[in-house]
């Protein structure tokens, strides 16, 4: 097994059965960039406390997906519902309200360079939630303080490692309070001995109930921890499923693309 | 009259009321450069195609003109102009004192000049600075709720400044020593100053060494200031060369 799942140590959280209709939902979403058709007709749906992780290969589409759930990107077709409500044709303010609801962590962490750890933290709530100084600032810290990072609140970004980068980045996001989190590949620009703190906090927020649809290779975290894989390639989602028994099943595309990825990185 | 005293009664108080006007118009054309530059920076930079289009034609204008034709231009040339709007007008009634106001004093033909190429140059560093920020900042921005005016004021902007500083600033630097064209529409600033007193006494050597200092004390207190405000605006990691 791989080192991260030893920072596994509890049950995975059972997801709410009761909801009548999911939290998030994607309704045959088509995107072309380019002229190229990248998404296919997705359609997905997260319901309050899921976890899932979208796998596959590269340029399969999977942070496009990402992006047009949070309307990074517009969707050239289909739907995305936030608690039953359509995010299509929204004028920019409510774009904006849209996407408050919603955290993204990004591969590369995209701090605001220009502000310390707790202000970037604040920025957000002060300057669109327009929060007073003082209650953003405390906010940051209490945020900052559950990802392990309140000594060092006044560095700035080129003053932490990349797992730090990427701990004040899901603080950032969790201080806005969101409905659920959309993380890009959150591990893959650290260093190996750096990528269990960031999955350390992850787990953490599974932990909490948070609801969270993550794009990953770590298959060793993802098959301890979420509630389904859905597997992407050539725009479309074309396997998903309980992690185990995806895995399990040695003729899956899921099971042979994760066996491809521990031959060439010796995980598992 | 012995040197000392060419020296201290005539070319130094001299000179030092020509520093006086040069300052009166470097200032305000520093400042209304920057501001200009700013604007049509960020319009150039993020703005809609038709501002683009208008920016771009302001600036290839202003930059691709000798600044003694601008200046004398607006000095010496805008008077035709108006004399010319205003006996459109005649006929029509209209009173002729609309046009005056083309008219420039001296004074104001500088400041309009200096301002306006200025700003054409700075616009190119603050564009610049602009276009180079990172795609995740926005995305970033975006992400948590930021519309597009908050981004360019809380994202944009405070890294934009730091990265334009150095350009804006030698910029400045020019336009401190350019500021001696005022001369040529009769302003007796420090260089008009200093040339009339030169041909006036025959005594090019020490008039103009002598004015060539006060345009180096003036850099070099402008360098002072600048590199002040680049380390009271320093944020680790920006603006600066990653070593390699």
């Amino acid at each position: 097994m791989t080192n991260q799942s030893s920072v596994l140590p509890f049950e995975r959280p059972k997801a709410a059965q009761a909801e009548t209709r999911p939290l998030m939902e994607a309704r045959n979403i088509t995107k072309y960039l380019g002229g190229k058709l990248i998404l296919d007709q997705v359609s997905l749906s997260l319901n309050k406390g899921e976890f899932k992780v979208l796998i596959g290969p590269s340029g399969s589409g999977k942070s496009t997906l990402l992006q047009c759930l949070h309307f990074l990107l517009i969707p050239d077709k289909g739907d995305v519902l936030l608690e039953g409500k359509s995010a299509m044709d929204m004028s920019h303010k409510n774009i904006c309200a849209f996407r408050q609801e919603i955290g993204m962590i990004f591969q590369d962490f995209n701090l605001f360079d220009h502000l310390t750890a707790k202000d970037n933290v604040a920025i957000a709530l002060r300057k669109v939630k327009k929060w007073s100084k003082d209650q953003a600032l405390s906010k940051a810290r209490d945020e900052l303080d559950k990802v392990g990072l309140a000594d060092k609140a006044e560095l700035y970004p080129a003053q932490l490692s990349g797992g730090q980068k990427q701990r004040v980045s899901i603080a950032r996001a969790m201080a806005m309070e969101p409905k659920l989190m959309l993380l890009d590949e959150p591990t893959s620009a650290l260093d190996p001995e750096l990528i269990g703190e960031v999955l350390n906090v992850v787990a953490n927020l599974a932990k909490g109930g948070m609801t969270m649809l993550m794009v990953t290779h770590q298959i060793g975290f993802a098959r301890h921890l979420v509630h389904e894989i859905n597997f992407m390639e050539n725009g479309r989602v074309i396997e998903s499923g309980h992690p185990e028994s995806l895995l399990a099943n040695p003729a899956s595309r899921t099971a042979m693309f994760c066996a491809r990825l521990s031959e060439l990185t010796g995980n598992q | 009259m012995n040197t000392w005293e060419f020296y201290s009664k005539i070319l130094i108080p001299a000179l030092n009321q020509g520093l006086w006007l040069s300052l009166l118009i470097i200032v305000p054309s520093a400042g209304l450069g920057i501001v200009i530059g700013v604007l049509a920076g960020a319009g150039r930079a993020a703005g809609p195609n038709w501002l683009k289009g208008l920016l771009d034609l302001y600036v290839s204008i202003f930059r691709g003109t000798p600044l003694v034709v601008q200046l004398t231009m607006w000095y010496y040339g805008l008077p035709s102009v108006s004399r010319f709007l205003g006996s459109l007008m005649a006929p029509l009634g209209l009173p002729d004192f609309t046009w005056k106001f083309l008219v420039f004093s001296p004074y104001v033909a500088s400041v309009v000049a200096f301002t306006l190429c200025s700003g054409a140059y700075q616009s190119e560093y603050i564009r610049g600075a602009i276009l180079s920020m990172k795609k995740g900042q926005f995305q970033a921005a975006k992400s948590l709720g930021f519309t597009n005016s908050q981004t360019f004021w809380y994202i944009t902007a405070p890294v934009a400044i730091r990265r334009a500083l150095h350009g804006c600033g030698n910029e400045i630097i020019y336009l401190i020593k350019y500021s001696s064209l005022a001369l040529l529409v009769t302003i007796q600033e420090l260089t008009g100053k200093s040339s009339a007193l030169a041909s006036y006494y025959f005594r090019p050597l020490e008039c103009y060494l002598l004015t060539a200092l006060y345009y180096l004390a003036l850099v070099s207190l402008a360098t002072f200031l600048l590199s002040w405000l680049e380390k009271k605006l320093h944020v680790p990691g920006l603006g600066q060369a990653k070593s390699l």
